[in-house]
């Protein structure tokens, strides 16, 4: 699996809680989740689960405060799915 | 103090045998029900084993919800909730604002049992497993009682007061009075007022054990809700939701809006739990004392009532309404106003039902008819001795109503009346 693929497929998961979704169409890895994508906060916890469910993986609350932008949330998943 | 004039301009409604007000209109015209039957309650042992439940599909929720909504709004009180407000609001014309917040609307949004919809099964089942973390972030606001409220203002972005209100069976009646007599103050230019109520196994088995719901009709759901009649042994539950747009006559002329009805009288009131009165039961001098009152600030006679919007759930509560009804309004026999109630097509709505009751109060004075009251095998002899059974249409007539009067009583002893004239240009 390669970050190609993560990042796919990470969009799909955030779209439902991205409120504008033009934005997605040019989505770039710095986008950060919350302040340029409008995501509600209390959502991120919401995303994390369902990363979890689509990969089978754990992600700790402390790996979570990592995950601000596209590219961060990229990294902390590969580096799940390598562990795994 | 400002007194202002307080009119209806939109209407919105999800119904067990209507999804919007169109559907709900010829529902109530032809006497379709919405009871059915389901597999689960008879599996859980259920004596009740039928109820009223909204057909809303992923189609419906598509004209109002976006991706969001439509995917992770799972109480079914709250979906309800928000369709019927966004069905009102653009049934007055109005529109969402997505940047600017609406400082001169507001919202009371009542609802009875919102966390023990159907879909919290699953919530407790998760928490016992010690499996909580897994729940997401959406459990709390759509199980608190203001979360119906929440819901809808994330999408209208209003900001006059935001009110929840919870009054059991007179909750949808009582949301509109709180919006009205916040209007008539000049505290705002509109309010949506509305009420709902969910569904489910959770619902329908905690009423369950109360004896009060019927049990006569599991073969049979259709003639299970028999308000009026002598072989009713109990109601059937329903969910759903009603929204009206209650607006200051002023503002409602300012932009042109068209005008359903004015209101013109509440009142709400409680027996006190005194006097014949308990948690189930109305103390009748109260419920006589808030029809009164609710004629007095009309400045009507009860002789220019039209059409009577009773509670009338199908339990012997019916018999005592009637004879309150004739003493409150001091009419009788052939001099009784027309009655009726939706609720054998719906079921009893609870936290819904007032403000369900409500919008087919309008579309009836709208389109100058009153529905029949269906399933009465037999006219309550106790009821047919204190009026006529004219005065209880049994199929749609066509007739024009200018005067409504709409009560509902609830839990808790708990009366409330609402007055609602049909707007004629001035």
């Amino acid at each position: 699996m390669d970050k190609i693929q993560i990042q796919n497929e990470l969009k799909e998961i955030i779209k439902v809680y991205v409120p504008e979704k033009e934005i997605l169409e040019n989505l770039t890895l710095e986008h950060d989740l919350i302040n340029d994508l409008k995501i509600n906060s209390a959502h991120i916890v919401d995303i994390v689960l369902d990363v979890e469910e689509k990969y089978d993986i754990m992600i700790e609350d402390e790996a979570i405060m990592k995950m601000g932008t596209i590219g961060q949330a990229i990294e902390v998943i590969n580096g799940k799915v390598q562990e795994k | 103090m400002a007194n202002h004039r307080v009119v209806i301009t939109g209407i919105g409604v999800i119904a067990p045998n209507g999804v919007g007000r169109v559907e709900f209109e010829n529902s109530l015209r032809i006497g379709r029900s919405g009871i059915k039957f389901f597999e689960k309650s008879k599996t859980l042992n259920f004596n009740c084993q039928i109820a009223g439940k909204p057909n809303v599909t992923p189609d419906y929720k598509e004209i109002y919800f976006d991706d969001y909504y439509q995917n992770k709004l799972k109480n079914k009180a709250i979906i309800y909730g928000c369709l019927s407000g966004l069905e009102a609001w653009k049934d007055a014309g109005l529109k969402k604002n997505h940047e600017l917040v609406d400082y001169d609307s507001g919202m009371i949004f009542g609802s009875g049992a919102l966390a023990m919809d159907s879909f919290n099964q699953k919530t407790v089942e998760i928490i016992l497993e010690g499996k909580s973390r897994r729940l997401g972030s959406s459990i709390i606001p759509q199980s608190m009682s203001s979360g119906t409220a929440a819901y809808l203002n994330k999408i209208l972005g209003l900001g006059n007061r935001i009110l929840s209100n919870s009054s059991a069976c007179i909750t949808g009646s009582e949301s509109v009075l709180l919006g009205f007599e916040h209007l008539k103050l000049g505290k705002a230019k509109r309010m949506l007022c509305g009420s709902t109520e969910g569904d489910g196994i959770l619902i329908w088995g905690a009423f369950d054990p109360m004896r009060i719901l019927t049990s006569d009709s599991n073969d049979n759901p259709q003639q299970g809700s028999r308000p009026l009649c002598k072989t009713s042994v109990g109601f059937v539950p329903g969910g759903g939701s009603g929204t009206l747009i209650l607006e200051t006559l002023e503002s409602a002329q300012e932009r042109n809006a068209k005008i359903y009805a004015e209101i013109l009288g509440t009142d709400v009131n409680s027996g006190g739990f005194r006097n014949g009165g308990s948690m189930t039961a109305p103390n009748s001098s109260a419920v006589i004392n808030c029809m009164k009152n609710t004629l007095a600030q009309s400045k009507i006679t009860s002789d220019e009532i039209d059409l009577i919007s009773g509670h009338l759930t199908g339990t012997k509560g019916d018999v005592t309404e009637i004879k309150n009804w004739i003493v409150g309004l001091n009419r009788k026999q052939q001099n009784f106003p027309l009655i009726n109630t939706p609720k054998s097509m719906i079921g009893h709505c609870i936290a819904g039902a007032g403000s369900i009751e409500l919008v087919a109060a309008i579309i009836q004075m709208e389109k100058s008819f009153v529905h029949g009251n269906y399933n009465i095998k037999e006219i309550n002899p106790e009821i047919s001795a204190e009026i006529s059974p004219n005065c209880i249409p049994q199929q749609t007539v066509q007739k024009e109503i200018n005067t409504i009067m709409k009560a509902n009583f609830g839990f808790g002893d708990l009366n409330c009346t609402i007055l609602l004239r049909k707007w004629k240009n001035g």
